[in-house]
């Protein structure tokens, strides 16, 4: 038996009378990648948020490794080894590719984790290094994805959620991310991977869940899921 | 009036302009909120420092450090009275707050007179009276002209200080807010509240010790006014506030070097329609015309950021 590391119960959150997530459960295993994915506007953002505590839900919670999130505020969430990397990147534009590095770190105490941290993010995006004293505005779009990954891994995170990686890349890009990602959980991390790419989520996925206007309608093995007629017509466009 | 002399004079009061700008500024471009009340801790730092080197006998450099001590004080505890429930809040309902703190601030003096003049206890009206009815601190106004090895230069002791502390607040404010960890930590709370909670950034702290360091130059400020012989008086705070933050505007608020730049140069502007007497009267309607027509070609400010505006 695997051990549950994040585990969502009846999750439900609104926006004022919208209700954008009508009670969803899930969970991800250490060393998974767990993909969620759905079309535009069916409650992937709203769920990340929710677990990272940028949104609190009406009713339901978040266990991660066995703690209640619901009532943590948000920005002690990430010194419990959960790293967040938003929908649009959200770097620093204004401050060097150094120092949004540095922020990821900043509740890290140890020196030579940060240390260690740096050289794993260098060695995943050799381009960040070469452009470590730059600011974080000038980086095209690929590099800014790549800046707002290694943000997160410098948290030291046990597990990282990416909202859309691939959003805006060009093709090409988007398979430098998805290796990116399979090389994370080479390296130890376990992964939620939120996506309307569903094609490319569920290459590198070992589980997905499908979310549908704010309700989860199917999940399963993604070996299983990929070959479902139902996956095939509406996501994946065959 | 000599020219280099009205400039010189003119970069002095542009430096305790810029010294203000830099308090409305920090405040806005990290809590996004315009500290109404800004002039008027300032204000109080006026009063404090009046009634502890006139009445106190303190030395200056201790009415000063009480001043600035006492200014921080209560810029923390404005934010955390009267900002802090309303984060999150429209932006409107938080303007109306810090008009309502200024107010408040500014009714003090005659919170006091009231108390004064109804009270029977004849110790404590004297007191009161004694703080009430600040005189000018001739002693730390400095008129002499600088004299170095025999050369008098055309600036005043007071003159030059000021622009001598603007200039090093600047600089440590630039270099505190590159380097330091908290001062990062600002940046990315300026840009994006959400990014820097996922960093593990504390906002209410970091908004804390910007309030904190925007009072901190209030109190600096309140000295630098004193030096320029201006007594302590309730509204002391309201119109240089005002005219500092249109310079932090003209400058682009948010932007350090910009409220330098741009309480330097209303300073400028408005020495030199001083030091005219046919548009000395116009002063301030010729500081707010040139305002007006900086923002209608550069509506983020001289040094603003067009880019964050776009949101
Ligand atoms: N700030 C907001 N205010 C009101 N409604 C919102 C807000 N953010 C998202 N929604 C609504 O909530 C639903 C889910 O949005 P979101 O979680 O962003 O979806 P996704 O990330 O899957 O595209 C959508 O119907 C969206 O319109
Ligand atoms: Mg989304």
């Amino acid at each position: 038996m695997a051990e549950t590391l994040l585990e969502v119960n009846n999750l439900a959150v609104s926006y004022g009378v919208i209700r954008a997530l009508k009670g969803i459960s899930f969970h991800v295993d250490k060393g998974e990648i767990v993909s969620l994915i759905g079309a535009n506007g069916a409650g992937k953002t709203t769920t990340l948020q929710t677990i990272t505590g940028l949104l609190r839900p009406v009713s339901g919670n978040v266990i991660f490794k066995g703690n209640d999130l619901t009532h943590v505020p948000a920005h002690k969430i990430v010194s419990m080894g959960l790293g967040h990397v938003p929908e649009g990147r959200k770097i620093f534009q204004g401050l060097s590719v150094y120092d949004n590095l540095l922020l990821g770190a900043y509740t890290r105490k140890s020196k030579a984790e940060i240390e260690e941290n740096m050289e794993l993010v260098f060695r995943l995006f050799p381009r960040l290094l070469e452009r470590k004293k730059q600011l974080a505005g000038t980086l095209s779009g690929g590099e800014q994805q790549m800046l707002a990954i290694g943000r997160a891994l410098l948290s030291n995170p046990e597990m990282i959620v990416l909202d859309e990686p691939s959003m805006g890349l060009s093709p090409l890009l988007v398979t430098e991310v998805f290796e990116i990602i399979k090389t994370l959980q080479n390296e130890g991390k376990t992964v939620l991977l939120v996506e309307q790419n569903a094609k490319k989520a569920m290459s590198i996925a070992d589980r997905v869940y499908v979310l549908e206007t704010g309700m989860i309608t199917m999940e399963g093995p993604a070996s299983e899921l990929i070959n479902n007629e139902n996956i095939k017509k509406a996501y994946l466009g065959e | 009036m000599d020219f280099l002399e009205t400039l010189l004079n003119g970069l002095s009061l542009g430096g305790t302009y810029a010294i203000i700008a830099l308090g409305y500024t920090m405040v806005y471009g990290i809590a996004k909120m315009l500290n109404f009340a800004h002039g008027d801790i300032i204000m109080v730092g006026s009063y404090i420092i009046w009634f502890t080197f006139l009445r106190l006998d303190c030395h200056p450099s201790i009415s000063i450090a009480l001043a600035i001590i006492c200014c921080v004080i209560l810029g923390i505890v404005i934010e955390r009275l009267a900002y802090r429930p309303l984060r999150g809040a429209p932006s409107l309902a938080v303007l109306i707050t810090a008009i309502g703190v200024s107010s408040l601030l500014q009714g003090l003096p005659a919170i006091l007179d009231t108390i004064s003049k109804s009270s029977n206890n004849s110790a404590l009206k004297e007191k009161l009276s004694g703080i009430l009815n600040p005189l000018p601190i001739q002693d730390m106004v400095h008129t002499n002209k600088l004299v170095l090895f025999g050369v008098e230069f055309p600036i005043s002791i007071s003159a030059l200080v000021t622009i001598l502390i603007t200039v090093a607040t600047m600089i440590a404010l630039t270099v505190f807010i590159k380097k330091s960890k908290t001062g990062k930590a600002m940046v990315a709370v300026s840009e994006n509240r959400d990014a820097a909670l996922l960093m593990g950034i504390h906002i209410n702290k970091i908004i804390v010790v910007t309030f904190a360091i925007g009072s901190a130059l209030a109190g600096v400020a309140a000295t630098l006014m004193l030096t320029k012989g201006t007594p302590a008086s309730p509204s002391f705070g309201a119109l240089p506030g005002i005219v500092a933050f249109s310079a932090a505007v003209i400058g682009g608020i948010g932007s350090i070097p910009g409220a330098a730049l741009g309480g330097f140069l209303i300073g400028i502007l408005e020495t030199f329609c001083n030091a005219n007497s046919a548009l000395s009267p116009y002063r301030n309607a010729i500081v707010f015309s040139v305002l007006i027509i900086i923002l209608l070609f550069k509506p983020s400010g001289i040094l603003g950021n067009p880019r964050r505006e776009k949101v």
